[in-house]
């Protein structure tokens, strides 16, 4: 469904992302970790051309995002997006970030819209919230309904940018937990997270970064247990024992 | 001075009306008024031309901002004074002459305030909008615009209580406003010049200090209802926590 | 619609009527400069003064000052202000060059109440820490302003100031109503003499443009030169 191939990008002299080429399939949960500035985020972030890239190509359901001519806002409606900073509009009530893109973009007719945004709003569990502004919300809760937006487009794929990172322990969990509902349902996930509890439960794939590069990939149980790159060995130790040091 | 009031408010406030041309006050608060509203639609335009991706249209604005920014207004209103005759093919008035100086000139100032306000929306809200598949126009519309308008609405009364002051450069082109009544006034009454000018202070400061009061109490009630940030910046999080015990 | 002639604004009488009028108009801002400046820091201490009344002696004078406009001003202190005086005096006034000097009042009175706020935002920038530190040393107030946070507020608010400058520099055309030979007046004499407006506003607008172009480089040069350091 996603595919790198040789892409490459740079940020001045400092390369960002250097020779990624992997392949994510449709029904895929892949997980990118690795340390700060180890390029995850702009990872993600080319595949909707949110960051451009230098060489190499991309291809999303078949299609190089890069060729001339291409519609980029009809690529973006088919990729949901879920920021660290939630994003919501504060001048939208709940309800109405939820059906923005599909009436302005998917003319829908608002009254399908709104059905449509009150089933994905009880989906995340806040559809008691439709009414309420943003501002209102605690930061778990705008979370929730950034994603309840994403999925309105009725996207193939998802892509989550260090979803949890912004919020406060106790409101972690209740974002994960729908996540791993969409994953039951089958979408395609590529999440960026420090979260090593959802990787090792949730993901099919993980994905090690250092420097721009795949430095490796493997499934959940082989990476935690038995990392074989000497850097992602070093950065699970010091996940694990922040303090130690040998 | 009491005297002086009950004499002259009527032709203070109006000039000659109804029996000639609107004057006074009420030209003075009109003609502002006016020439905003028209400065508004000018000022969104040159501020979202500022703010644009495409240098041909960024340039020539910002070259455009920068040299009405450097020349006095009343150099602008000469410009039109002497050449919208030759322009518009005939004579025009003092108050279109004005009219159009004023919405020249504050369309500029306003394009600034603009452009600080689209600047001002945090980048994210941007980033979200063309995420979900939004285009540009419809983003800076449905997103962008909204909030960054919000903001601007203290900076907007800022420039109205500008405005105002601004019309009184109208006297010199012989403009029935104000300062040009108050100075009439005087020339009738001729042995109290201080108390004339000091009465046009006054209302001066009355009208503009009462709505300078206004964008006060707006910044105060947007800063209540500002967008919430999220809680805390990124931070990476430990596998176990009991590591810390 | 004549041609545009270019040969009008370097040489002749006319070109000599403006060139006065600039030199008219860039002396009045200097002076005017120079009178606000001090004025204006008197103020600024003025509205953070630690007794009331002090402090809105200070908020009086701005408010009143910038909520009328620079015309009324001019026209109050060149046909109001001298009523109050003795005859005698007033008619020596009006004999001299007194719309300069009334200009000059104006100016300076206009221009100290916005550079006063723009310095107040400065010295209000610096932490208050530094202010306590000065007092618990044995300092008064206005020695711990001179010798610890005015200097550092300087830094801070030249840019602001330099800003008020360049609408100094253009307030000074409107002068121009209560007779001041400035460069607008010379450029509309020029005009009634000549009806050769285009010319005389083209070298008017070029010698604004230009002096305002000058100050706008040297608040660019001292941002790079003078960057702003804080702990």
């Amino acid at each position: 469904m996603i595919q790198f191939d040789n892409v490459n990008k740079w940020y001045g002299d400092y390369q960002a992302l250097a020779d990624v080429s992997e392949t994510i399939g449709k029904g895929e949960v892949v997980v990118v970790c690795g340390p700060s500035g180890s390029g995850k985020s702009t990872l993600i972030r080319t595949i909707n051309r949110l960051e451009a890239i230098d060489s190499g190509t991309i291809t999303v359901e078949g299609e190089d995002i890069h060729r001339r001519g291409l519609d980029v806002n009809r690529l973006r409606s088919r990729i949901g997006f879920v920021f660290q900073q939630f994003n919501l509009f504060p001048h939208l009530s709940v309800l109405q970030n939820c059906t923005l893109a599909p009436v302005a973009l998917g003319g829908a007719r608002p009254a399908q819209a709104h059905q449509k945004a009150m089933e994905l709003l009880d989906r995340v569990g806040l559809a008691h919230k439709a009414g309420a502004w943003p501002s209102e919300l605690s930061g778990g809760q705008q979370q929730r309904v950034a994603i309840a937006r994403a999925l309105a487009m009725e996207p193939p794929m998802m892509l989550f940018d260090e979803p949890t990172s912004a919020l406060d322990p106790e409101m972690v969990g209740e974002v994960l937990l729908v996540m791993q509902g969409l994953v039951r349902d089958g979408m395609t996930l590529v999440v960026v997270t420090h979260e090593m509890g959802f990787a090792r439960d949730v993901a099919h794939r993980v994905l090690f970064m250092d420097q721009g590069r795949v430095l490796e990939r493997a499934e959940p149980h082989e990476f935690f247990n038995h990392p074989q790159h000497p850097r992602a060995q070093q950065f699970l130790a010091d996940i694990r024992t922040p303090f130690a040091r040998a | 001075m009491i005297d002086l009031i009950h004499t002259y408010w009527l032709y203070f406030l109006v000039g000659q009306y109804p029996n000639g041309p609107l004057g006074g006050l009420a030209l003075t608060v009109l003609l502002a008024a006016l020439a905003l509203v028209l400065a508004l639609p000018i000022g969104l335009l040159l501020g979202l031309a500022r703010v644009s991706p495409f240098r041909a249209v960024r340039w020539p604005v910002t070259a455009l901002v920068h040299v009405v920014r450097g020349i006095p207004l009343l150099m602008v209103i000469f410009w039109a004074y002497f050449f919208l005759p030759g322009v518009t093919g005939h004579q025009t008035g003092q108050f279109s002459t004005m009219l159009m100086a004023l919405v020249v000139f504050d369309g500029v100032y306003l394009a600034e305030i603009v452009r600080a306000g689209i600047q001002g929306v945090p980048r994210g809200q941007f980033e979200a909008a063309r995420a979900l598949g939004l285009g540009y126009p419809r983003a800076m519309q449905r997103v962008i615009l909204p909030q960054a308008l919000r903001s601007m609405l203290p900076s907007l009364v800022n420039q109205f209580i500008s405005t105002i002051k601004e019309t009184s450069l109208g006297y010199i082109i012989g403009l029935t406003e104000a300062s040009f009544i108050a100075a009439q006034i005087n020339t009738q009454v001729f042995t109290r010049a201080t108390q004339v000018y000091l009465l046009l202070g006054l209302t001066y400061f009355v009208l503009c200090f009462g709505l300078s009061r206004i964008a006060h109490l707006l910044e105060r009630r947007l800063a209540r209802r500002a967008p919430v940030r999220a809680a805390r910046p990124s931070a990476a999080v430990p596998l176990a926590n009991e590591s810390n015990a | 619609m004549p041609r545009f002639d270019l040969a009008l604004m370097l040489h002749g009488q006319y070109h000599d009527w403006l060139v006065t009028g600039l030199f008219v108009s860039l002396k009045l801002a200097a002076v005017v400069f120079v009178f606000a400046l001090p004025l204006a820091i008197a103020i600024a201490l003025l509205r953070l003064a630690p007794l009331r009344v002090l402090r809105a002696l200070g908020m009086v004078y701005v408010e009143g000052i910038r909520n009328v406009p620079l015309l009324a001003h001019l026209l109050f202190w060149y046909f109001g202000a001298p009523e109050l005086l003795p005859d005698a005096v007033k008619e020596r006034l009006y004999a001299g060059n007194f719309e300069f000097i009334a200009g000059a009042i104006a100016l300076t009175l206009y221009t100290a109440a916005y550079m006063a706020e723009d310095i107040r935002s400065g010295i209000r920038a610096i932490p208050v820490v530094q202010f306590e530190a000065g007092r618990a040393l044995g300092f008064g107030f206005l020695a711990t302003m001179r010798r610890i946070v005015l200097p550092q507020a300087l830094r801070i608010t030249v840019p602001p100031l330099i800003s008020q400058t360049l609408n100094l520099w253009k307030d000074t055309s409107i002068a121009t109503v209560i007779g001041v030979a400035e460069m607008m007046y010379q450029a509309a004499r020029v005009e009634s003499a000549s009806f050769r407006s285009a010319e005389a506003f083209a070298f008017a607008t070029a010698a604004y443009l230009t002096v305002s172009l000058a100050i706008t480089g040297l608040a660019a040069w001292y941002h790079r030169r003078f960057p702003v350091r804080t702990i």
